[in-house]
């Protein structure tokens, strides 16, 4: 591997400014690691090689005059999950329904980054329609972990999360509905952040479950994750559940914080997350990891969500209600697949999803049908609602009265091996028990790498903040990291 | 509340999904097992409980009242799988 595909974006950022290297340069070294390991890991669905050297043109052309006064990301390869909408690039979500779908606009938060001159190398490979926490419920066949390409990468946006962690592109964006950022980002060790719901434009991140989705960034370091996070921050009005909230300078923010410890930080730890069913290792990673914060100046205490034990359960209500109604569109009349064979308009649309719907996604709009289906709306959808409120308070109360962040481990397991849950979708989505209540209260979640499996996996950690707290999220996590640095060994040691 | 396979293929008629009738076994399973998991919020007191729809409470979001241009008819026909006399063309209705 090329060693500028090694370099963190603030490095590479450096290299730009110092004319060391072009952004064509850049582009195409990792255009080509791509290209070295898109056979192995599956990451990408798509890649844009000629649009991206055409952009990396433009950014050099930009740098050189603009100089320091360009945008920080002038020139930065981006990976997009394929849930990203992209003007004139195919969109699949995963999906076969999507197949040769060519989008006529671009999202908001992926024309922000563009707008800062980011280079997108391409679209990563995901569970279909973000339905999956392992990336193989994918049309395009699954992901494999660079770590271990024997294993999953996490999902749903596990594409990114191995294209960040293989050297494939220094940076990405994917979705989070219910962990599907943090959870991979766990999984191949390196940092993600859900943000608060509302705090990124869902605008041309195409709709699973509205009340949750959120697109967030994937990055090897903190202070590059704060940087493209600044990037896609903010109101915006095309999207009417987005926050006019200011977007601090994250990475000033984190810099400034970088050195002064975490005295008098509280970080709580509910002892509901720390449950039967939690790998060994994980639970000894995380204890160890509290130690750090303590090391740092932290005080430890222990808090309590007493409706997180109903989270899953409500989480796996609400979404699929919400999946059933927005997967509706998907009919096979306006863009993407269509039968060859329906004599009637209901046959069309019914054998139009059938055939091109994988198997979770059907599973879940048949969920969703049911819970808001007359006779059963009360007894499911309504009660989920009623619970969901509980969940948010819990958080709501921690936050208020005892800590300033929750501690909690990402995921109960490290990577598992590729076709091991496949078999039970009740206990796939058992792997998102630690990841969901954060969704369904709306709150940040950044999630960082915290240590190793005895089989040599990333273990990651999940830290909690109130709502548009960002900051503090980033600069906690950067200090953990400070102290603890966690060695990408799929980087250091050259590829998988 | 048991499911069936009867109220399976009901589902999937709502749903406007065909399945096949390995699937349509399969899902029986799958919706018994995830149903039986989150029949669990049955115990949660919720006496009450204002429903959450949406996290932040935001009620109506304003924007002024301007003409903009929508996607170009080309653009539309580009997408659809069939297009003709500026219309998409389906199989009969009934």
């Amino acid at each position: 591997m090329n060693s500028l595909c090694k370099l963190s974006a603030q490095e590479m950022r450096q290299g730009l400014l110092d004319t060391e290297f072009s952004a064509v340069e850049l582009a195409s070294a990792h255009l080509d690691s791509i290209k070295e390991s898109n056979e192995t890991l599956n990451s990408f669905i798509t890649i844009t090689e000629d649009k991206a050297l055409a952009a990396a043109k433009a950014a050099d052309t930009r740098l050189s005059s603009e100089k320091e006064n360009s945008p920080l990301l002038c020139g930065l390869p981006l990976a997009l999950k394929d849930m990203l909408v992209t003007k004139d690039v195919e969109t699949t979500c995963g999906s076969k329904i999507l197949k040769g779908f060519v989008p006529p606009y671009t999202g908001t938060a992926v024309a922000r980054a563009e707008k800062q001159g980011m280079v997108v190398v391409g679209k990563t490979n995901m569970d279909e329609f973000g339905m999956g926490s392992s990336s193989e419920n994918s049309a395009f066949g699954p992901v494999r972990n660079p770590w271990d390409t024997e294993r999953i990468p996490g999902g749903s946006s596990g594409g990114s999360a191995a294209a960040v962690a293989s050297g494939q592109a220094p940076l990405a964006l994917g979705t989070d509905t219910g962990g599907s950022i943090r959870q991979p980002a766990a999984m191949t060790g390196i940092v993600g952040l859900k943000p608060t719901y509302g705090r990124v434009s869902r605008y041309g991140a195409v709709a699973y479950a509205s009340s949750c989705d959120q697109v967030g960034p994937f990055a090897r370091n903190i202070p590059d994750l704060a940087m493209l996070f600044a990037a896609i921050a903010g109101k915006d009005p095309q999207d009417a559940t987005s926050v006019a909230e200011d977007v601090p300078d994250y990475l000033a923010e984190v810099a400034e914080k970088a050195t002064s410890g975490l005295a008098g930080l509280k970080v709580g730890v509910p002892q509901e997350y720390l449950v039967d069913g939690l790998q060994p290792d994980v639970k000894s990673a995380f204890e160890s990891s509290l130690g750090v914060f303590e090391k740092l100046g932290a005080e430890i205490v222990d808090v309590s969500l007493p409706h997180t034990e109903h989270a899953l359960a409500t989480y796996y209500i609400i979404v699929p209600a919400e999946a059933s109604s927005n997967l509706a569109r998907y009919d096979g009349v306006r863009y993407g697949h269509r039968t060859a064979k329906a004599d009637t308009l209901q046959e069309l649309y019914a054998k139009t999803r059938g055939e091109a719907f994988g198997k979770e996604v059907k599973r879940r709009i048949m969920m969703g049908s049911y819970v808001l289906s007359a006779g059963y709306y009360d007894a499911y959808y309504l009660k989920a609602q009623q619970v969901r409120t509980l969940v948010a308070n819990d958080f709501l109360a921690a936050f208020t009265n005892h800590c300033d962040v929750i501690a909690t481990p990402v995921s109960p397991c490290t990577a598992f091996k590729l076709g091991e849950k496949t078999s039970s979708p009740l206990e796939m989505y058992l792997a998102d028990a630690l990841t969901v209540p954060v969704s369904l209260a709306g709150l940040p979640a950044l999630s960082i790498p915290c240590g190793l499996d005895t089989q040599n996996l990333p273990i990651g950690l999940q830290l909690i903040a109130p709502a548009f707290e960002e900051s503090k999220l980033l600069s906690t996590g950067n200090a953990f990291l400070t102290e603890q640095p966690f060695e990408l060994k799929p980087l250091t040691s050259g590829g998988q | 509340m048991s499911l069936d396979q009867k109220d399976v293929l009901h589902v999937a008629k709502l749903s406007a999904l065909e399945l096949s009738e390995q699937e349509a076994e399969e899902f029986t399973k799958d919706l018994q097992d995830i149903l039986g998991y989150v029949e669990r919020l049955e115990s949660v007191d919720v006496h009450g409980v204002v429903p959450t729809s949406h996290v932040h409470g935001i009620v109506n979001d304003f924007r002024d009242d301007i003409a903009k241009n929508s996607l170009k008819l080309e653009e539309v026909a580009e997408m659809a799988p069939e297009f003709k006399g500026g219309g998409f063309r389906v199989p009969k209705v009934l």
